[in-house]
């Protein structure tokens, strides 16, 4: 039951993109962004948790789950330093996240070429 | 005198053309009418930006093997492509030691190039000129959006760069049926639209007004063309151009066609809304449409090209998108 929900949520929130792709003007870069900084608000509201309680890697696997690990990352800092924590607690929380994305495309662009889509 | 059609006095002929693809183009309904169609896109360069510049360079060279000259018989150059500062025309023609001129339409380079070399012949300036406009798929990514590593997904509107480079030689020669007989040079048209990913419709109001402007100054009517041919609308733009022109009492719609619809087969390479590019216009003229003229199936058209005047920073700064048709007529006198 639990992978069902995962995918579902999951699912659900690539629908919105591939829609927000499809029928607005929106650039995918802006999407992405716009993803991240909905998971933050939306934690910060108190509605994302429980998403994320409701269906795992469905909540934090998309976009909106890294802007989800922001805030957490974020309240948690607080909690222990203080105001400080404004600051260091986003990039604390995700620090693994965005070191395995620059080392992974290291990596990668180093054993693979580019080349179009439609080659 | 001023701002009317340029009607040549001198037989400027079509001496050869030749055409350089990338393996897309080359899988597409026009692929026997390429000269010289490289798989990869590659051109064995390392960089895309580099593949561009060695296909102008295969494509100039081809032109003027099939026209039995050398870059010794070249009095100019009239070229230009997408990169920035026109860089792949720059290299590629850096080794012919021919006087170069660079030239900016966007996509309408190829219409905008056979226009000025015919100027330029009619001028007294040449004997031989050459014509050349060029476009990459992958490097006109990096540039205007994003490097293909990055793999984001494209709108449906949105148009495939063609990676091509069309080349033309013209002479003065009264032996040579196929001529450029008239050159009218576009105005900058902005009817506000700013969809960088939409550039059919940005495109298709300055169409709408060099091809009125040209009816109306020559006093022509569209059906005496065998082909209206613009250069990249694509699907959109170009019912854009065809329901523009309608309202304006000038109905194109039974001979008009668009390069961009003419080289990608839309049911089998998903293309969104065609082809687009220098490269677009100038490779369908330099392969199918010449072909045609020289089989005797084509006599009178009217190429028009068309450009979108963005760059990649007025994007950015969410100014529109201005709009360039330049237009040449075609003849094959009987």
């Amino acid at each position: 039951m639990e992978w069902i929900r995962c995918f579902f949520v999951g699912g659900v929130l690539c629908v919105i993109a591939q829609i927000l792709i499809d029928k607005t003007k929106l650039t995918p870069a802006r999407i992405l962004v716009s993803y991240v900084i909905a998971g933050v608000v939306l934690t910060g509201l108190g509605i994302y948790s429980p998403l994320v309680e409701f269906a795992g890697c469905g909540a934090t696997v998309p976009l909106t789950g890294f802007g989800y690990s922001l805030a957490m990352g974020v309240k948690s800092a607080i909690d222990t330093k203080g105001f400080i924590g404004i600051l260091t607690g986003g990039l604390t929380a995700t620090a693994g996240g965005i070191a395995s994305a620059i080392i992974f495309s290291l990596i990668f662009s180093l054993l693979a070429k580019g080349k179009p889509e439609n080659l | 005198m001023s701002r009317s059609v340029i009607t040549f006095q001198k037989n400027i002929s079509l001496l050869s053309t030749a055409t350089a693809v990338g393996g897309f183009e080359g899988s597409g309904p026009l692929n026997s009418t390429f000269d010289l169609v490289c798989e990869d896109s590659k051109f064995g360069m390392d960089t895309w930006e580099k593949a561009e510049s060695e296909m102008v360079r295969q494509a100039s060279e081809a032109a003027l093997k099939k026209g039995k000259l050398s870059s010794h018989d070249l009095d100019l150059i009239f070229a230009g492509d997408l990169s920035n500062q026109c860089a792949a025309s720059s290299f590629g023609f850096k080794e012919t030691n021919v006087p170069y001129i660079g030239l900016y339409g966007a996509c309408s380079t190829f219409a905008l190039s056979l226009g000025m070399g015919a100027l330029a012949i009619e001028a007294g300036l040449g004997e031989h000129v050459m014509c050349a406009a060029s476009s990459h798929y992958s490097s006109a990514e990096r540039q205007y959006r994003f490097p293909l590593e990055y793999g984001c997904q494209r709108t449906p509107t949105a148009q495939t760069t063609v990676t091509g480079c069309g080349c033309a030689i013209l002479e003065e020669n009264e032996a040579n049926k196929i001529r450029i007989t008239q050159f009218l040079p576009g105005i900058i048209e902005d009817f506000e639209i700013n969809d960088a990913a939409n550039m059919g419709a940005a495109m298709a109001p300055a169409c709408a007004s060099t091809l009125s402007r040209y009816f109306s100054l020559t006093d022509t009517l569209p059906e005496q063309f065998d082909m209206i041919l613009t250069g990249d609308l694509g699907m959109e733009g170009h019912k854009i151009l065809k329901e523009l022109l309608y309202s304006q009492g000038i109905d194109i719609r039974s001979n008009a066609y668009d390069c961009g619809n003419m080289i990608y087969d839309f049911k089998k390479q998903s293309v969104n809304s065609g082809g687009s590019g220098c490269g677009c216009s100038a490779t369908v003229f330099c392969g199918t449409i010449v072909d045609r003229f020289r089989k005797g199936e084509l006599s009178d058209i009217l190429l028009i090209g068309t450009g979108a005047l963005l760059s990649a920073s007025s994007v950015l700064q969410n100014e529109t998108i201005p709009g360039i048709a330049h237009l040449v007529r075609i003849q094959k006198e009987k």
